[in-house]
């Protein structure tokens, strides 16, 4: 019943932009996922304070195998920043030897080890639209890090977008995914 | 569609059978349907909008009426009218609002209407912290009103919770004839978990005690108790001579100014609560078998509590949770055997308020009282938790 706290333990999420990116339903997306397609547990909190209009918007998740009892990402695994103040903001918070992951052009990362980066909105505006660069983000987290398996992505994707947009929106997502799954050789 | 008003064409059902990743405020709501909400009076409050929002768009389309009301202090007044009127009844608010609603709350309580009342609390007093946690008005539920009758008060630890926590909310209300609360905190509220809504025929129901007499009987007395001491009730618009007052009555729902009705009167109030504890009353036990301290803790804290417990265990330290499901009736039995055990030596009780139900705690044994608090805004880590129960 209690979880496990060593690395096969949860996995801390933290998906940061401004308002209008679309990370509260990336952060939807990813734990609807896991807790209704992976068998798996999901906690999904977001920053609820007075910032979250206009400026900054982060959502968390949280996965494990295990029932989760602290809901709340102290320390993030994975960390996706899409702009430069939650580059800023978040960045020390990111676990040593944690998945790092940036908007390429909206975020300077001065030399940073390690960053995985994506050009996520001239990639959806290639696909069509601008606004799925979120849905772009999503595919190449899910195809960088293996945190939620692919199906359940893209079940996830169906259950939540509008009928209408789905072909745009699983489109954004194999193109975020294509990149992660090229970029690592697998696949 | 899980976890979002849906968009499709077709109108979701009253009770959403199946598996959701929902946040905590639309549970709540889900559950309230599920439970044959009938009407909703509310006015929208930081961190209960969700709920309100939920049932503005879900209510109508299963034909249960939704009200925006000018204030709290009408939606509690909406909902004790509806009540008296037959219909299942829930208002959903946070701190400030909870307080506009405490005289009419002692009026349900006086005039035995069963009614749900959801309140999310949040950093308080007065406005506080509008989008941040807190669990200060868990002793404002129980003694808020003036004078003495009994309440019931759930604290939903998980979305799911808020669900089946609600439904209960309502069967309680109406076999008691009183008003319940379901004591949400921000986290739980604005957090997002699977919820699993059961098929409509699963979903428990207890509905109130109506008269045998027929509407018109001369005999019947609408505020005469039964040997469980509620009362059957008759609704408004049913032919039944039926009077609601908030000053002390007779048996017959008439005002009766004087020091042995009174007595007799809130003394049921307060008995009929206090008899049905037992039915009322849940909670949850982690390893308290062999425990040596015991947390007592309730909604977003206990899950912080029940981390703590289990790194406190890898430690070496006998640490075990109880879990307040209900606050109140408060599990007084519970906590007195519990400080009666050999093995128990003392009990720690983290709570985000400058502590309240510790002194709950305190009354019912002789064992030393820890309280580990926070005045709002954030929540109790596992880690100062650990450091109490390892010290």
């Amino acid at each position: 019943m209690s979880t496990e706290t060593t690395q096969n333990g949860p996995v801390q999420i933290r998906i940061a932009g401004y308002g209008g990116q679309g990370v509260i339903l990336t952060g939807m997306l990813l734990g609807k996922a896991a807790s209704l397609y992976d068998a798996k547990e999901a906690v999904f909190t977001q920053s609820y304070g007075p910032e979250a209009r206009g400026g900054a918007s982060s959502a968390d998740v949280v996965i494990s195998s295990d029932p989760i009892d602290y809901p709340l990402v102290t320390e993030p695994d994975i960390l996706v920043t899409l702009f430069q103040e939650a580059y800023s903001k978040y960045r020390s918070s990111l676990k040593p030897g944690g998945t790092l992951i940036v908007e390429s052009d909206l975020v300077h990362t001065n030399g940073d080890a390690n960053v995985a980066g994506l050009p996520a909105s001239r990639m959806a505006e290639t696909i069509g639209r601008r606004i799925v660069a979120n849905v772009v983000v999503f595919g190449y987290l899910v195809g960088k890090t293996g945190v939620i398996s692919k199906e359940a992505a893209i079940k996830a994707i169906e259950a939540t977008v509008k009928p209408k947009t789905y072909e745009l929106n699983l489109k954004a997502f194999s193109a975020g995914y294509a990149r992660a799954t090229e970029e690592s050789g697998r696949e | 569609m899980p976890g979002t008003v849906s968009a499709t064409a077709s109108t979701p059902p009253r009770v959403m059978t199946g598996e959701h990743f929902m946040v905590g405020d639309h549970a709540c709501a889900e559950g309230a349907l599920a439970a044959g909400l009938d009407f909703f009076a509310g006015y929208p409050i930081t961190p209960s909008t969700e709920i309100c929002e939920r049932l503005a768009h879900r209510l109508p389309q299963v034909g249960g009426t939704f009200v925006q009301m000018e204030d709290e202090l009408g939606s509690i007044a909406a909902i004790l009218g509806a009540s008296a009127a037959g219909a299942r009844t829930l208002t959903a608010t946070s701190g400030p609002g909870f307080s506009l609603m405490m005289e009419n709350i002692g009026l349900a309580a006086m005039m035995e209407i069963p009614c749900v009342i959801v309140d999310v609390m949040r950093g308080s007093p007065s406005t506080g912290l509008p989008t941040l946690v807190g669990q200060a008005d868990v002793f404002q539920a129980r003694w808020g009103s003036h004078g003495d009758y009994g309440i019931v008060a759930y604290s939903p630890s998980s979305p799911q919770e808020c669900f089946d926590l609600t439904i209960r909310a309502f069967n309680v209300a109406d076999r008691l004839r009183i008003p319940v609360f379901v004591l949400m905190d921000e986290v739980i509220g604005h957090m997002t978990e699977r919820v699993v809504i059961p098929p409509a025929q699963q979903i428990p129901r207890v509905d109130r005690k109506r008269p045998s007499h027929e509407p018109g009987d001369a005999v019947f007395l609408p505020f005469k108790a039964d040997a469980d001491l509620i009362p059957p009730m008759a609704h408004a618009g049913e032919g039944y001579n039926v009077h609601f007052t908030g000053l002390t009555h007779d048996e017959r729902g008439y005002p009766a100014l004087n020091a042995q009705t009174h007595e007799q009167l809130v003394t049921r109030l307060v008995n009929k609560v206090a008899v049905h504890a037992p039915e009322a009353i849940l909670t949850e036990e982690v390893d308290l078998d062999d425990a040596e301290v015991v947390v007592v803790a309730f909604g977003c804290t206990a899950r912080s509590a029940r981390r703590a417990v289990a790194m406190a265990r890898q430690q070496g330290v006998k640490a075990g949770l109880l879990r307040l499901i209900s606050l109140w009736p408060f599990p007084e039995e519970r906590v007195r055997d519990l400080g009666r055990r050999d093995a128990v030596k003392r009990f720690v009780v983290p709570e985000i308020n400058m502590g309240q139900m510790c002194r709950e705690v305190e009354r019912l044994t002789h064992l030393p009282v820890q309280s580990i608090n926070r005045a709002g805004g954030a929540m109790i880590t596992p880690q100062s938790i650990l450091e109490v129960l390892v010290s």
